[in-house]
C-alpha cells in the first residue's frame, strides 16, 4: 500500500512520517515516532487511556486517523515537564498518590490539562465531568480527582 | 488493519466514491474506525469530505440547520442551541464530544444514538445531495442508501421545550439504558394539545411512541392526565438486550422515566 505523508507538530517539535494511510493517530505517535505516552487500552473510545490533546482539543488518538491531523498542533504527556521539571499536574499526581498502575495516567492528564486550560479554578462536578471519559481500574478515582484539584489550587508541592 | 483514506473536497465525489465496494464514510471515527479496531473485515476504505457547508450550523427565523460533521461539542457549546445541549452533553465523554459528529449519530446503533433521540423528537429533516427526508423515514431505511448525509434541520424549540433523558448506570458518563425526548405544545388551558415523544433502546435505532403521543392529546400533565400514556408507552416497542439491561428491565422502567419527565 502506497504511504503517504502526515506532518504535525507534537510537543512543540514538528514531526513528518510516512504511514500507511488509514493508520491511528495512537499507532503513528508509538510505533513511527516513538512517544509510548498515549497508551493502546481498548482501541474502542471507551477507556480514555489514548486520550492526546490535538489543536487545544481532547481527542482519543485510537479513533483518530494519523492523516487527518496533518498541520496540527499535538499535545502529549511527555511532553509537559520542562526541563526535568514536572508539569504541576504530573506533581499532584505524585503527590496525591493518584497513580497505581499508572496505564490509566496519560490519559487522565491530557483530559485534567483541558479542563484547566479552559477552567483554572474548577468545581469538584467540573473535575469529574471532564474525567468522565477515562477510566482506571486501581485507584476508585477519589485521588485523581484530588490531584487535579490540588493542581489547580497550584499547591502540590505543599501536599506531599 | 490500515485503511486507505480518500479525501475529497466536495460532497459530490465523496458520493462518487462512496459506490466502491467495502468504503464507508468517515466523519468523526466514533464509529467506523471503532469497528475496524474490532475487526470489521467488510471495511476496506474509508471516505471523507472536507466540504465547508458539511461543518456549518444556521440559525435563523427559528429554523435550525447543523452541518453532519458539526460535533457534539460544538452544539452543546453554541449560544443559539441550548435548548439541545442537554442531549449534546448526554452522548460521550468530553474527547468522544470533540469528534462525534450529528450526521455520525443518526447511523449509531443502540445503545448509542441519544442524540437522533432528541433529533426524532425535534421532528428534524436528514439531507442527503438526493434530497430531503423525515428523520423518521431516514431511519426506517437507515443504511439502504449509501448518500452522504449532509445536515440535519429542524425548527428550534424555545427554552425548555425539548425535554431529554438519558438513563444510565455510571454517572456522569454511561452507556445508556434508555433515552428519552418530548416536545410537548400545550393549549391555553394547560391540556396537550400535541405531543412528540421518542425514545431510544427501544429497538434497534430511534423510534416514536405514537400510542404514547395520542393518549397524552388533550390531557393535563399531571399524574391522573398522563397515566393512560405511560400504560401505552412500550406499544410496538422491540427493546434491546445488552450487557445494560435486558429487554424486559428497560420496558418495565420506560414508564417510570417517562412519567417522571413528563411531569418534570
Amino acid at each position: 500500500m502506497a504511504k503517504v505523508p502526515v506532518q504535525f507538530t507534537l510537543n512543540g517539535s514538528e514531526k513528518a512520517e510516512f504511514i500507511d494511510s488509514g493508520t491511528t493517530l495512537l499507532h503513528a505517535l508509538r510505533d513511527k515516532i516513538g512517544d509510548t505516552s498515549p497508551k493502546g487500552g481498548c482501541h474502542q473510545g471507551t477507556c480514555g487511556a489514548c486520550s492526546v490533546i490535538v489543536d487545544g482539543e481532547l481527542r482519543l488518538s485510537c479513533l483518530t486517523l494519523a492523516e487527518t491531523c496533518n498541520g496540527a498542533t499535538i499535545t502529549t504527556t511527555s511532553g509537559l515537564a520542562e526541563g526535568g521539571v514536572l508539569h504541576p499536574l504530573q506533581r499532584a499526581f505524585l503527590d496525591t498518590f493518584a497513580t497505581q498502575c499508572g496505564f490509566c495516567t496519560p490519559g487522565m492528564i491530557m483530559a485534567a490539562k483541558v479542563l484547566l486550560d479552559h477552567t483554572p479554578n474548577p468545581s469538584r462536578e467540573d473535575v469529574v465531568e471532564a474525567l468522565s471519559g477515562n477510566i482506571c481500574r486501581c485507584t476508585g478515582y477519589e485521588p485523581i480527582i484530588q490531584a487535579v484539584l490540588t493542581a489547580a489550587r497550584g499547591n502540590s508541592q505543599n501536599a506531599a | 488493519m490500515a485503511l486507505a483514506l480518500q479525501t475529497f473536497a466536495t460532497v459530490k465525489d465523496a458520493n462518487a466514491a462512496l459506490k466502491s465496494a467495502g468504503t464507508r464514510y468517515l466523519g468523526g471515527g466514533t464509529l467506523v474506525v471503532r469497528a475496524a479496531n474490532e475487526g470489521d473485515v467488510s471495511v476496506s476504505g474509508l471516505v471523507r469530505s472536507t466540504d465547508p457547508a458539511l461543518s456549518a450550523i444556521g440559525v435563523g427565523a427559528g429554523k435550525v440547520r447543523i452541518g453532519a460533521s458539526v460535533t457534539m461539542a460544538q452544539i452543546a457549546r453554541h449560544p443559539d442551541l441550548g435548548a439541545l445541549a442537554g442531549a449534546a452533553r448526554a452522548v460521550g465523554g468530553p474527547a468522544i464530544r470533540n469528534m462525534a459528529t450529528v450526521g455520525g449519530n443518526l447511523f449509531a446503533p443502540a445503545p448509542y444514538g441519544d442524540f437522533t433521540v432528541a433529533l426524532l423528537a425535534l421532528d428534524a429533516t436528514v439531507a442527503t445531495d438526493d434530497g430531503e427526508s423525515p428523520l423518521e423515514t431516514f431511519l426506517s431505511r437507515r443504511g439502504d442508501s449509501p448518500a452522504i448525509v449532509t445536515s440535519v434541520s429542524f425548527t428550534l424549540p424555545k427554552a425548555g421545550g425539548l425535554r431529554f433523558l438519558k438513563v444510565s448506570r455510571v454517572k456522569p458518563k454511561g452507556v445508556s439504558v434508555l433515552s428519552i425526548a418530548v416536545v410537548l405544545e400545550q393549549a391555553g388551558d394547560g391540556t396537550v394539545s400535541s405531543a412528540r415523544i421518542a425514545l431510544g433502546c427501544m429497538a434497534d435505532r430511534p423510534v416514536r411512541a405514537r400510542a404514547a403521543e395520542k393518549a397524552l392529546e388533550g390531557k393535563t400533565l399531571d399524574q391522573d392526565g398522563i397515566a393512560a400514556a405511560l400504560v401505552v408507552a412500550t406499544e410496538g416497542a422491540a427493546p434491546i438486550t445488552d450487557p445494560i439491561a435486558s429487554a424486559w428491565y428497560r420496558a418495565e422502567v420506560l414508564p417510570v422515566h417517562l412519567g417522571r419527565l413528563l411531569l418534570s
